[in-house]
């Protein structure tokens, strides 16, 4: 059990129904996710990533139904949870971050409010334990329980999005989906959150899909990674290998269309 | 440098806002702090910082959004602040135009193309007709776009890439000499960003086109600059040539930013990160502080005095 990797994907196609017909934006992938890895997964807007994403959690919507392939997670087959399970599975097993995650927040709910809704509604925990496991997952991440009671928009845009990240760290999932976590920051902030995380993922030995645009920031970051086009994975390779000798015309594309910092 | 006149000169800039919120007390914020920079003609100079360092607001400054609290914006010798008549003031904002971070909401959803080219062509340059029809086919053409198919088009049928290309052929419709750019790709899909710097380099190179370029990108920066400043909490810490700036950077902030650029060749391993966020907090504090005084560490690099660690 242990060799087999965490997550497995075999086959995946996600169609969107359209007035003018079938669209199919993600046509059958095929990638698995190992302990305590962290898969990169790159291209341009349109290309299926998020699309991915939604669908791991079975959170796409219609018009999108997955209409191909097999997700198992942990032995588990995804895509035949009932909705109970579904439920408590979400989060507890696999949560999100978000894309521009520092709105993913309530505005009109205190920080402890959000971490308590999570907390107490999978665990159901009484509300002052949910308070001490939530000041604990904020000193996680460096930020003082004295700000547990304030509204997202006392916090920084640095701040919002520790704060989502130790959400998603709140039931100790096996995987985290990380959707473009850091675009919305600067690049020292940047640094800082992931730092942070690589640092929580030694501690808990959780996995990550880290989807970003970046190429450069995924070098830092993932293990491997897998370059997405047009709802085809065009290469999936080690991090290193990637950056070293990349196979595809495509991959040597977006490498070369991103200005690189040359330093004399 | 003496010899040829700058064709922007910012000094002493500053800008305090007063804040009036609905609920709280007012307080005033300082988004620029005693900026003093030139522009060269033909030259582009880079304004790197974070959000709410003040770049954009420097931006919209030289824009002519909103007046300084003190200190002189001139072009071309002239501060623009003193330009009283109406065709001074029409003059300038021909000769200095604006592009901004998101093409789609920058272009009118419900017309063509071809009327946000010749609106620009019509109002400052008077043309009609033929004349006017062969202009907007030639700054078309000049952002290398293809006349015949874009021309008619929507906003909405074009690419994130093309319909930047449009707005800066509006600006170079109208004869800009200016170009305040702000965060021109940042929208933009990775695998695009490059053509788009690619021909504001080019505009900049075979059209003598100069740029205020802001970004929070010091690769892109790098990439299309002759001068770089780097902008903290409303202050330009350090400024200079980019190979200067870059290779040898002073002042604590410029270090940190560098050192948080993405290099695909080091792995992050977790290890420091406690000390990575403590020492970034440290030159946050340090680069914050009000510092009148500047040191030229090299010919024609910058940097703002500041207090050792």
């Amino acid at each position: 059990m242990t060799d087999k990797p965490l997550l497995d994907v075999r086959g995946l196609k996600v169609d969107f129904l359209t007035a003018k017909g079938l669209f199919t934006a993600v046509k059958g992938v095929d990638f698995s996710i190992g302990r305590g890895e962290v898969l990169g997964l790159a291209g341009e807007s349109g290309s299926g990533k998020s699309t991915i994403a939604l669908a791991l959690m079975r959170l796409h919507r219609p018009p999108a139904i997955i209409s191909e392939g097999s997700i198992t997670l942990d032995g588990e087959d995804v895509l035949a949870m009932t909705p109970e399970r579904l439920r408590q599975w979400r989060w507890s097993s696999v949560s999100m971050v978000f894309q521009s995650a520092m709105n993913s927040l309530n505005p009109v709910l205190t920080i402890f409010e959000q971490f308590r809704d999570v907390i107490v509604r999978h665990t159901g925990v009484s509300t002052a334990e949910a308070r001490a496991r939530a000041s604990e997952l904020l000193a996680l991440i460096g930020i003082p329980q004295s700000r547990l009671d304030d509204y997202p928009h006392q916090l920084s845009g640095g701040m919002r999005q520790r704060v989502v990240l130790a959400i998603a760290l709140a039931l100790e999932p096996k995987l985290i989906i990380m959707d473009e976590p850091t675009t919305a920051l600067d690049v020292v902030v940047q640094r800082e959150i992931l730092q942070e995380i690589v640092e929580l993922k030694r501690k808990f030995g959780f996995s990550i899909l880290f989807i970003t645009h970046d190429l450069a920031l995924m070098g830092q970051f993932a293990d491997r990674i897998a370059i997405m086009l047009e709802g085809k994975l065009v290469e999936v390779a080690p991090s290193a290998e990637l950056i070293a000798n990349p196979q595809h015309d495509y991959t040597r594309r977006l490498w070369s269309s991103m200005p690189l910092l040359t330093r004399a | 440098m003496q010899q040829v006149s700058e064709l922007l000169r910012i000094e002493g800039a500053t800008k305090i806002f007063h804040m009036k919120p609905m609920l709280g007390a007012a307080h005033e914020v300082v988004a620029l702090n005693n900026i003093s920079l030139t522009i060269r003609p033909g030259k582009a100079l880079a304004v790197v910082g974070e959000s709410g360092s003040g770049k954009s607001t420097l931006g919209r400054a030289v824009a002519r959004l909103f007046q300084l609290s003190s200190g002189t914006i001139a072009f071309k010798g002239r501060d623009i602040a003193g330009m009283r008549s109406r065709a001074d003031k029409l003059d300038y904002l021909r000769s200095v135009q604006m592009v901004f971070q998101d093409p789609f909401s920058a272009l009118n959803p419900a017309h063509t193309i071809r009327h946000h080219l010749e609106r620009p062509l019509m109002l400052h340059k008077k043309l009609h007709g033929a004349a006017l029809n062969s202009a907007v086919e030639a700054v078309c053409a000049d952002v290398e776009l293809d006349p015949s198919v874009t021309l008619e088009k929507y906003p909405h049928e074009l690419s994130g890439g093309q319909r930047q290309r449009v707005n800066l052929a509006r600006a170079l419709a109208v004869g800009a000499e200016l170009i305040i750019a702000d965060e021109p790709t940042s929208m933009l899909d990775v695998s695009i960003r490059r053509s788009v710097l690619d021909l504001m380099r080019r505009m900049k190179e075979t059209r003598s086109i100069t740029f205020l370029y802001i970004t929070h990108d010091i690769a892109t920066a790098q990439f299309i600059a002759d001068d770089i400043a780097i902008m903290y909490a409303g202050q330009v810490v350090e400024w200079g040539p980019p190979n200067l700036v870059i290779s040898t950077p002073q002042h604590p902030y410029t270090k940190l930013l560098l050192s948080a650029v993405p290099d695909p060749k080091v792995k992050l391993d977790g290890t420091g990160a406690k000390s990575f966020a403590s020492e970034a907090q440290a030159v946050r504090a340090l680069a914050r502080k009000t510092s009148p005084e500047v040191m030229e560490v090299q010919p024609g690099h910058f940097v703002r005095k500041f207090d050792t660690v």
